[in-house]
């Protein structure tokens, strides 16, 4: 800024913000490009498609795709259509509906899971066991080990993405389109097909995308309901292979591999969608505004209300019940009813059982820690890439969003190749791996927020600072920090929310007393421990719940 | 208060050349506007004289101290400057009196001093009132008066404006700028006003100086020299809307395009038989008769004050007008397609390039 | 004879009443344009006219069709009310070509394709968009969709064309063009504009007649000239170009601003309930101030702006101030000088108004 030093302030951020990307984001996933692409130190492609057409990774893939794309079909289209409903008819109770659909984005889906799992499951579901026991069925009514209980209950969590962009949009799109349509003698449900689905079809379309995305790389609801029915996706394959035998040599390269394969399916996507957004975005927002006119749904609006009900109780309240009520169960398989409740487990899990009570330490630590440190690395990162004149910070924000398109699982592994002790560190089975991975994860997110906060704080308002009489150092300080300052607070919760909530990564690399919330529940469940799962998951939903909101509360979040 | 003397000023980014030795000398107490189409370098000289940029080549003295030249680059902060944004850049956290008083801060003013100083400026600029008001609950306007005041209450050598009243609509336009000035005649101080508003520019400056997309400055003057006396057509059709038209000489006659017109007031003195007429709207008296040159009115557009007319004469299609008063009494009150004879007054002459489109930015 | 006839209207939003009893006849042919401060109702009258919004009493009627009516309860919706209309931020469909958006309303009427074609051709060549049939809307710049917009809004050739600001979007450049091109496809088409802005020297040049609304009432409707020479009250008078003040006292020698006395001639005549009433406004235009050298009204040139082709003074009178407005070729008084002021027009209203506006 000062532009006579040459080696000053400048250099020492961009060389600070260089090497925390570097160190913690470009190393690992280098690393797992290089595993997955050499053998021997050569670079050896057959080898790599010889991994890929075996049967169990091949079929990995497959049933990745399979799921992605049911879950991105379901999901956009019950996206759209509640989007649709809550922006532009007369439904009633509108307002409260659309904070109720945004509800399963704070839940866990890996909890969801285990719900439906003691809902649907084929012999055990309290659902199918009811059709069964009670009304004399032969069968079990609905199978939730299955491709479809998996794109199931993966709808009923990512159908929000959909949802929520196709709202903005509507909201956002400018009412004469629309209005225009009109006046020239098209009625409102023409002016649907032809204006205004067209009109938000980029939005859609993105919105598909991020559930692809999503549902690509996920790995808590296929873990839950699918290695029951054999069924892998990619990352449950790479977290098979992790543990089951334990670091070989064939099987993390197999991991690598499959992670490469992610990665890449991950960044064609993100290209896609940065296509659709850049290209295909209409300009379409509102200059006036005057409220659209709605479609008068008539008879249809009750019986629309109730069905919005239904699905509400139905995807939020029933398995939510489920898991509290289970909870409380004094063993697995007994019928719900007073004399066989008891709150002795979650007195257990909260107060004796020391692998519960660190689970939640930990992830409340990590969360805390990991935040902090993003949030703070994010203000310097973003503020080279925002403010500052340096040549070559286009790589800094390429690395900056490289994580982005690299999942969870790619993240973690990438994380135990590097800092396993074949390069001098060894932190494998402490709590500080799980911590790297965590901020390589949640990097994007700070910069994100701090990335836009930054580009609020116009150039001027520090010029105005210097032209002042304020040093740079003094602009600094009275000026860009306190304006940044909400910027940081939504990096930090951002991240914080997220963090606590979080299986993917720490699945991968917890030991026996680094667990989280999340791998203690994924763990109990796995060892047949339902009712303790249930309890966790119960004590989960209330910490993550009142976590969200008092963040919405006091600080005034926008996520 | 403090003269500012810019002499040999040159400054590029990579092969872009902004400046090329660029001299101009404003005097203290001086109100000096820079005028320029976008792009023209203007807001890039501004940005030289408060240090935000580094020149290539030449010197910058403010008053008696050189805050710029080979070796020597004054940060802003240490320029005793005054300066106030097209977006404002009132801080947003801070209320208006926390604002104003910024500077004063930052210079370690005592307390006493600073309240009394900071309180005269947020009455110089008509705020007195609103001191513990937020930016976001003020107009734009009065913002624009916060940073005003900002940059006055530190008593800068010289106060830099940035096209400070674009983002304000018309009528606040129009009552910012003689309150800028009343203010400036005021306290005395200097100031460098860039804007790209010939209007703005007309009402505010003690002299004009016009900038080019060349970054050159094309000339320097008083207002009504400038407006009255154009060095060329470029700076003719800057300020304002103008005719151009290509006029021949035949037998030592000038006449219009279509060969027919005759020119009857006093003949150009410039050489050369083909030279371009500039005359402003204002500048074409219209009459139902008499020996100007024949024409058809196409159109006579009431505007309030005054009436626009589209007149077709000598080949080519002028654009006059008149104040309402005199075109509505009968004689002069015309309907479309009536005949009219046009005769001129103050118009200026340029070579015939001036008529090809050359001259500018409209 | 009157095409679209508005028979007082009323409008609410909530307990605020957004037009109250609005009567208007728009002739065939004729451009009416809706002037007023924002929030005046000019845009709520717009859009109850296009069917957009209801009306809580009175009616609308276009030709033999009623459109609206409060005592029937009866609405036609905006697509069955066959008007034209152009929107402030162009509105045109981005997904759609240049055709395929002006064909848009001629597709609803279910009309062939060879009508289809010839009616796009015919709005495409009025609007000089003819080379552009096949671009993307978005290819076009602002000027150019506008031109779109009111293309569509041809293409069904309605009898009346209902415009919304539609050139306040536009660079001034584009904006003076536009405003003579609407008028000439008027002109040879013959439909009726009823027309909202808050620019006055557009609404002067493109209307036959201008509306002034101030808080849902219509406070005058009249020729430009009219309400620019004429307005009916102070609101009217503030409003349209730009107006000055002085407070004028009426004692028994004559007329006093301030204590210099106010030398009297026939326009400047008093109303006799002002003379009665002891002091008044007198309301001038910039522009209708002359300098005499002997006589008028004494005042003293506080600052004298060059603005190029007008000069503007500011005169001290008194304590009060007058603003004055010459053409540079007029000569007038430098700063500091005394000078004579004389009023070619003049309005006169009660010190009571001077509370408001």
């Amino acid at each position: 800024m000062t532009g006579t030093l040459r080696f000053g302030t400048p250099q020492i951020l961009f060389g600070l913000a260089v090497a925390i990307l570097v160190v913690f984001v470009a190393v690992p996933v280098l690393l797992i490009f290089f595993n997955a692409l050499w053998v021997d130190g050569a670079f050896n492609l057959a080898d790599t498609i010889k991994v890929l057409s075996e049967p169990e990774t091949y079929r990995a893939l497959i049933n990745s795709l399979i799921l992605a794309s049911g879950v991105t079909v379901t999901g956009t289209i019950v996206g759209t259509f509640f989007a649709w409903l809550v922006t532009r008819t007369d439904l009633p109770y509108k307002g409260a509906m659309k904070v109720l659909f945004l509800v399963p984005f704070m839940l866990p889906s890996f909890i969801g899971a285990l719900a439906w799992k003691m809902l649907l499951s084929p012999r055990s579901g309290y659902i199918n066991r009811f059709f069964m026991e009670t009304l004399g069925f032969p069968d079990a009514i609905f199978n939730i080990y299955s491709y479809h209980g998996i794109i199931l209950v993966e709808t009923m969590y990512l159908f929000p993405f959909v949802f929520i962009q196709v709202c903005g949009a509507l909201e956002r799109m400018d009412p004469t389109l629309e209005e225009s349509a009109r006046i020239s003698g098209a009625d409102l449900f023409t002016i649907t097909r032809k204006i205004t689905i067209p009109l938000v079809m980029p939005s859609i379309l993105s919105g598909a995308l991020l559930i692809m995305l999503y549902s690509m790389a996920h790995f808590g609801t296929v873990a839950m309901l699918g290695i029951e029915a054999g069924i892998y996706n990619i990352p449950t394959l790479i977290y098979e292979r992790i543990h089951q035998s334990a670091g070989s040599f064939a099987s993390i390269r197999t991991a690598t591999v499959l992670s490469t394969v992610l990665v890449f399916t991950a960044a064609l996507i993100i290209w896609a969608q940065n296509k659709i957004l850049s290209g295909g975005r209409y300009q379409i927002i509102a200059g006036k505004s005057f409220r659209p006119t709605e479609i008068r749904l008539r008879g249809l609006r009750t019986p629309l209300l109730l069905f919005c009900i239904a699905y509400i109780g139905f995807t939020i309240v029933l398995p939510t019940v489920t898991i509290f009520l289970v909870g409380g169960l004094n063993t697995y398989g007994l019928p719900i009813s007073p004399e066989n409740m008891t709150f002795d487990n979650y007195y257990h899990i909260l107060f004796e059982w020391d692998l519960t009570r660190d689970a939640i330490w930990n992830s409340i630590g990590l969360g805390f820690a990991s935040a902090l440190i993003t949030m703070f690395a994010g203000v310097i990162i973003s503020y080279v890439i925002v403010k500052m004149k340096v040549r070559g910070k286009g790589i800094l924000e390429f690395l900056g969003m490289l994580p982005f398109s690299v999942p969870g699982s790619v993240i973690a592994l990438g994380v135990i190749l590097a800092w396993s002790g074949k390069y001098g560190v060894n932190i494998y089975n402490t709590i500080w791996i799980i911590l790297v991975a965590y901020i390589a994860r949640y990097m994007a997110f700070a910069l994100k927020a701090n990335s836009a906060a930054l580009e609020q704080v116009h150039n001027s308002l520090v010029e105005a600072a210097r032209a002042s009489g304020a040093t740079m150092w003094q602009a600094l300080r009275d000026i860009v920090i306190p304006l940044v300052r909400p910027g940081m607070v939504a990096a930090f919760f951002l991240i914080f929310l997220p963090a606590l909530r979080e299986l993917t990564v720490s699945v991968l690399l917890y030991g026996p007393t680094t667990r989280t919330i999340g791998v203690a529940i994924y763990t109990l469940n796995e060892d047949g421990e339902t009712v303790y799962a249930a309890a966790m998951s119960g004590v989960a939903l209330i910490i993550i719940v009142t976590a969200e909101v008092v963040v919405k509360r006091f600080f005034k979040v926008k996520q | 208060m403090s003269s500012v003397e810019i002499t040999g000023l040159s400054k590029s980014y990579g092969d872009r050349e902004i400046l090329k030795g660029l001299d101009l000398k404003v005097e203290a107490g001086e109100s000096f506007t820079l005028l320029g189409p976008s792009g023209c370098g203007k807001t890039v000289l501004m940005r030289l004289l408060a240090g935000f940029e580094t020149p290539n080549r030449g010197r910058i003295r403010i008053g008696d101290d050189v805050v710029a030249d080979a070796g020597t680059n004054v940060p802003p902060d240490r320029r005793g400057i005054g300066m106030v944004f097209q977006d404002y850049a009132v801080w947003p956290h801070m209320s208006v009196r926390e604002n104003v008083a910024y500077p004063l801060k930052i210079q370690r003013v005592p307390a006493e001093d600073r309240d009394r100083r900071t309180n005269r400026a947020i009455g110089q600029v008509g705020l007195t009132g609103l001191e513990d008001r937020m930016p976001s609950q003020l107009s734009g306007g009065q913002q624009q008066r916060v940073a005003l005041a900002r940059a006055l209450v530190s008593e800068p050598k010289l106060l830099l404006l940035d096209e400070p009243l674009n983002n304000l609509d018309a009528n606040l336009r129009e009552e910012m700028r003689f309150e800028i000035r009343e203010l400036q005649q005021k306290l005395g101080i200097t100031i460098v006003y860039v804007t790209h508003d010939q209007e703005i520019a007309l009402a505010i400056a003690d002299r004009i100086g016009v900038m080019d997309e060349t970054g050159a400055l094309r000339q320097v003057g008083r207002p009504d020299e400038v407006f009255d006396r154009p060095a060329d057509a470029y700076i003719y059709r800057f300020l304002g809307v103008a005719n151009f038209v290509p006029m021949h000489r035949v037998d030592g006659e000038w006449r219009f395009p279509d060969g027919i017109g005759r020119w009857t007031e006093a003949p150009p003195d410039l050489p050369g038989d083909r030279l371009t007429l500039g005359c402003r709207p204002f500048d074409i008296v219209v009459t139902r008769s008499g020996d100007g040159l024949p024409g058809i009115v196409r159109r006579a557009s009431f505007l309030g004050a005054q009436m626009d007319y589209l007149i077709e004469a000598g080949g080519v299609t002028f654009r006059a007008a008149t104040d309402s008063r005199r075109a509505l009494s009968p004689e002069y009150c015309f309907a479309d397609g009536e005949s009219c004879r046009l005769t001129f007054r103050g118009a200026q002459w340029f070579d015939a390039a001036a008529s090809d489109g050359e001259g500018g930015p409209r | 004879m009157s095409y679209l006839k508005l028979n007082g209207i009323d409008k609410r939003f909530g307990n605020v009443a957004a037009v109250s009893g609005l009567n208007l006849e728009v002739a065939p042919g004729e451009c009416v344009a809706m002037l007023g401060p924002s929030g005046c109702g000019k845009t709520t009258t717009l859009r109850m006219v296009a069917g957009f919004e209801d009306i809580d009493g009175g009616e609308i009627v276009a030709g033999e069709k009623l459109l609206s009516s409060k005592v029937q309860n009866y609405y036609l919706p905006p697509e069955k009310r066959d008007f034209g209309m152009v929107f402030q931020a162009f509105a045109v469909w981005p997904h759609l070509s240049v055709f395929e958006n002006i064909a848009f309303p001629l597709r609803i009427r279910k009309l062939s394709g060879d009508e289809i074609k010839r009616r796009v051709d015919e709005a495409l060549r009025y609007t000089n968009l003819a080379k552009f049939a096949d671009s993307r809307p978005d290819d076009l710049s602002g000027g150019g969709k506008q031109r779109i917009a009111l293309a569509r809004a041809l293409a069904i050739r309605p009898k009346v064309m209902l415009l919304d600001e539609p050139l306040s979007s536009l660079d001034p450049h584009f904006r003076e063009e536009m405003r003579f091109e609407i008028k000439d496809i008027q002109r040879r088409l013959g439909f009726s504009i009823l027309y909202v802005t808050h620019d006055q020297s557009e609404a002067m040049a493109l209307s036959d007649r201008i509306l002034v609304m101030k808080k849902g009432v219509v406070q005058q409707v009249g020729t430009p000239r009219d309400v620019y020479y004429r307005p009916a009250n102070r609101f009217v008078f503030s409003f349209i170009g730009l107006s000055s003040f002085l407070r004028v006292r009426f004692a028994s020698g004559g007329l006093y601003v301030d204590e210099l006395p106010l030398p009297l001639s026939a326009v400047e005549a008093a109303p006799d309930e002002l003379v009665g009433a002891g002091d008044g406004v007198l309301a001038v235009r910039p522009s209708d101030v002359d300098f005499v050298d002997e006589g008028g009204l004494r005042g003293v040139v506080r600052r004298r702006s060059y603005l190029g082709e007008i000069v503007d003074y500011q005169i001290a009178v008194g304590s009060q101030m007058l603003r004055v407005q010459k053409t540079r070729h007029e000569t007038g008084p430098q700063v500091g000088e005394t000078c004579g002021l004389t009023f070619a027009m003049a309005n006169w209203y009660p010190l009571s108004d001077i509370a408001e506006a």
